[in-house]
């Protein structure tokens, strides 16, 4: 008999008041893998995660945690949790909040002490386990924040936007510490609205607008899907772009934002010499020009019209 | 410039509903609950009367015209009979034990014993000379009613027994003028009989005068206090525990207040999706709660033994269960305030109104003695008059532990009542 899913979700419905949160979102976590759940500001990335740890009930659909319901004590033991806040206490010390997490999630006697040593290591706060979690930099409250999620090792973690508001540096350090929980096994489900994390993380990605799952797949899928083989042409021009070449380049399917015109491109030799052209015979000399294969960003705004930050 | 900082002051004004109930509201609460208690030139007013247990011993005519003086003021509530704890007897007359018992248990303030031989002496002013003896049993924790009564006699006295005053009169004229003929003396007896006809004047207002026991008065009053006779400084254990109880609710109040911070900071969140449900993350709540409202009765009560006095010998049990009951009514108080705020805020603005309403009106800032009768009732509804009561039974009246089952129980079921309460109002933090 195979093992259920680490997530299993079905037309989930969740409403606060008149507005839909989740609007039948259909997506399944599988063994092993991080799934990166993305979605702008407002686009129910939060509320899903929410149903899932049991802290939101939907009003109908299925949800599922290898095969238990959310609340099932199986299920509480088996998914781990980290949510957008820092959700620790400031007072107390990194070791302490380790045990507290720790005995909440029945965790006793020496296995507790053993796992407060592996996370305080795993998110490199061993040095500073004994000082006050309120004069922890931002990044090192992140980290903690991680370990506090999984002290009692879930085979399963929702990871909610862990990177908001984080320096590189202790970006990186984050990412470090995701692949260390993916070698170890660990499926994730990952919210974000940084289209570079979700290329860069996750195996699959679900994008996620209006509380509808409206595309999933590998980041390969979803741009052949979407986009098929076309390309992206980016000039920077060197000059403010002049009515009448604004107008010309629009009609060629261009979108321009200040000195920079985007091209989704077909064919793009000849469309490349068209835009070079007409460049030419508006007298308006150019900075820069790349030609990349689409992304996610292309396939974000194809899909939903609009661009993922806004 | 500096009328934009006012305006800008003032419109966060509006929008902080706490800050403004600070501002105005607890102001005019506490205004209305003084007002209420001192409203009248005194806190005893003619709705607040003395509770006085008399016993007529003596049982002379005199005696009887006395008593029934004392009936007729306006500032008394006189008591000749008790009531028998089986309510199916009839109420047997005081005698001069059951009158001190009834004032060690605290059932009044006062005694007054009229004893033999107090209508035989005729009264008389002066310090000289035989006086007629009362004797008024107190208890020193209300130290205003034995003073007015002990004056309230003294009128009394010279109302309702002028016959007795002139026959004082008429024996010194007996005395110093060589000897009254039998016809003279024949019409002074014919005086006083007309004299002793004549009703006492009933008193209007309560009682004003501060003598206290004293032979130079009419009659000479001889004042006991019933109980702490011993003790350094009687009002210890009663500011014990007022004070005590008030702080506890403010603490408890506080530290109640780390629900709110933990569901404003998403560790709420985090805790209810393990393994920890609301009912129990509640219950712990509250056993740390009541464990830091015990301890803090703890030291403030060693403290009062060391620096004060107080007497901990002895009263050890009493007080550890008070302790308990105490802590428990105090601790779930303060969860209720947390469940029922949204912020920290307005947990700081309703803890402030309803603590420091419940301190004044249960008895922690002033004995409830002091307040008018219904209000001594409202304060029946404070932890603080329940918790005081019992704190006194323990080290004041030194009453065994068993006299405490009605405050234990009335402070557990507060208790109950209010966890359950608070439980229900914490359904706005599970998921939703």
């Amino acid at each position: 008999m195979t093992e259920a899913f680490p997530l299993e979700v079905r037309d989930v419905v969740k409403s606060f008041g008149s507005r839909r949160a989740l609007d039948g979102v259909t997506l399944e976590v599988r063994p092993g893998e991080i799934l990166g759940l993305l979605g702008p500001n407002g686009a129910g990335k939060t509320t899903l995660v929410r149903t899932v740890v049991g802290r939101a009930q939907p009003e109908s659909g299925i949800l599922r945690v290898y095969g238990q319901a959310p609340t099932d004590s199986a299920a509480i033991d088996s998914r781990g949790w980290v949510p957008q806040e820092i959700a620790l206490y400031a007072l107390l010390t990194p070791r302490e909040n380790l045990w507290t997490f720790g005995r909440y999630q029945g965790l006793r006697a020496a296995a507790l002490d053993e796992a407060i040593d592996r996370s305080l290591d795993w998110c490199g706060l061993a040095d500073r386990a004994k000082d006050r979690t309120a004069t922890l930099s931002g990044g090192m409250k992140r980290r903690l924040n991680m370990a506090a999620g999984t002290i009692h090792g879930p085979r399963f973690l929702l990871l909610d936007e862990p990177t908001v508001g984080v320096d590189p540096q202790s970006r990186e350090r984050i990412y470090t510490m995701i692949g260390e929980l993916k070698q170890r096994g660990v499926s994730l489900l990952y919210t974000t609205h940084y289209m570079e994390e979700a290329e860069r993380l996750c195996d699959r990605i679900a994008i996620i607008d209006h509380g509808q799952i409206i595309a999933s797949g590998t980041r390969e899928e979803l741009v052949r899907s979407t986009l098929g083989n076309r390309q992206t042409v980016t000039i920077d021009a060197d000059a403010p772009i002049g009515p009448a070449l604004h107008e010309k380049l629009t009609r060629m399917g261009a979108t321009v934002e200040g000195t920079v015109v985007r091209v989704l491109a077909d064919d793009p030799p000849r469309q490349i010499r068209e835009l070079l052209e007409a460049f030419h015979a508006e007298n308006t000399p150019i900075k820069d020009l790349t030609l990349k294969r689409a992304s996610l960003e292309e396939v974000f705004l194809i899909l939903t019209g609009r661009e993922l930050r806004e | 410039m500096i009328l934009t900082v006012a305006r800008n002051r003032l419109m966060n004004l509006r929008h902080d509903r706490s800050a403004f109930v600070l501002s105005f509201v607890v102001p005019i609460v506490f205004f209305s609950i003084f007002a209420a208690i001192f409203g009248s030139a005194s806190g005893r007013s003619t709705t607040n009367k003395i509770a006085v247990a008399v016993v007529d011993e003596d049982q002379t005519d005199s005696s009887r015209r006395f008593l029934e003086a004392l009936r007729s003021e306006a500032g008394l509530k006189v008591a000749t009979e008790v009531e028998s704890t089986n309510k199916t007897e009839k109420p047997a007359p005081l005698t001069a034990a059951t009158a001190e018992a009834a004032v060690r248990a605290g059932k009044f303030p006062v005694a007054l014993v009229i004893p033999k031989g107090f209508g035989s002496v005729p009264i008389r002013f002066g310090p000289g000379g035989e006086h007629p003896r009362l004797i008024l049993l107190s208890d020193p924790s209300d130290p205003i009613a034995p003073q007015v009564l002990a004056g309230l006699v003294q009128k009394v006295a010279m109302t309702s027994m002028p016959e007795s005053m002139a026959r004082g009169g008429m024996d010194e004229i007996d005395r110093w003028s060589g000897g009254l003929t039998p016809q003279q003396r024949a019409r002074m007896e014919e005086v006083l009989a007309q004299i002793r006809q004549q009703r006492p004047i009933p008193s209007t207002g309560g009682p004003r005068t501060s003598e206290t026991d004293s032979n130079a008065g009419l009659v000479s009053v001889e004042q006991r206090a019933v109980l702490g006779q011993k003790r350094k400084n009687p009002m210890i254990a009663f500011y014990a525990a007022g004070i005590g109880v008030m702080f506890l609710l403010f603490s408890a109040a506080g530290a109640g207040g780390a629900l709110i911070e933990e569901a404003e900071s998403g560790t709420l969140d985090r805790i209810l999706s393990t393994r920890v449900s609301m009912t129990k993350l509640l219950a712990g709540k509250l056993l740390y709660l009541a464990w830091l409202a015990a301890t803090q009765l703890l030291v403030m009560f060693v403290w009062g033994s060391m620096v004060f006095g107080l007497e901990m010998r002895g009263h050890w049990g009493g007080f550890l269960i008070m302790t308990v009951a105490t802590a428990l009514a105090a601790s779930t108080f303060g969860l209720l305030l947390a469940a029922v705020s949204r912020s920290r805020m307005q947990l700081v603005a309703l803890s402030n109104l309803s603590i420091l309403a419940m301190s004044a009106l249960g008895g922690s800032m002033f004995p409830r003695f002091l307040m008018p009768e219904f209000m001594q009732k409202i304060g029946l509804l404070t932890i603080n008059a329940w918790a005081i009561d019992g704190f006194q039974k323990v080290f004041w009246r030194e009453e065994p532990t068993s006299h405490l089952v009605p405050q234990v129980a009335v402070l557990i079921g507060i208790a109950i009542v209010l966890f359950a309460a608070a439980r229900r109002l914490a359904r706005k933090w599970e998921a939703t």
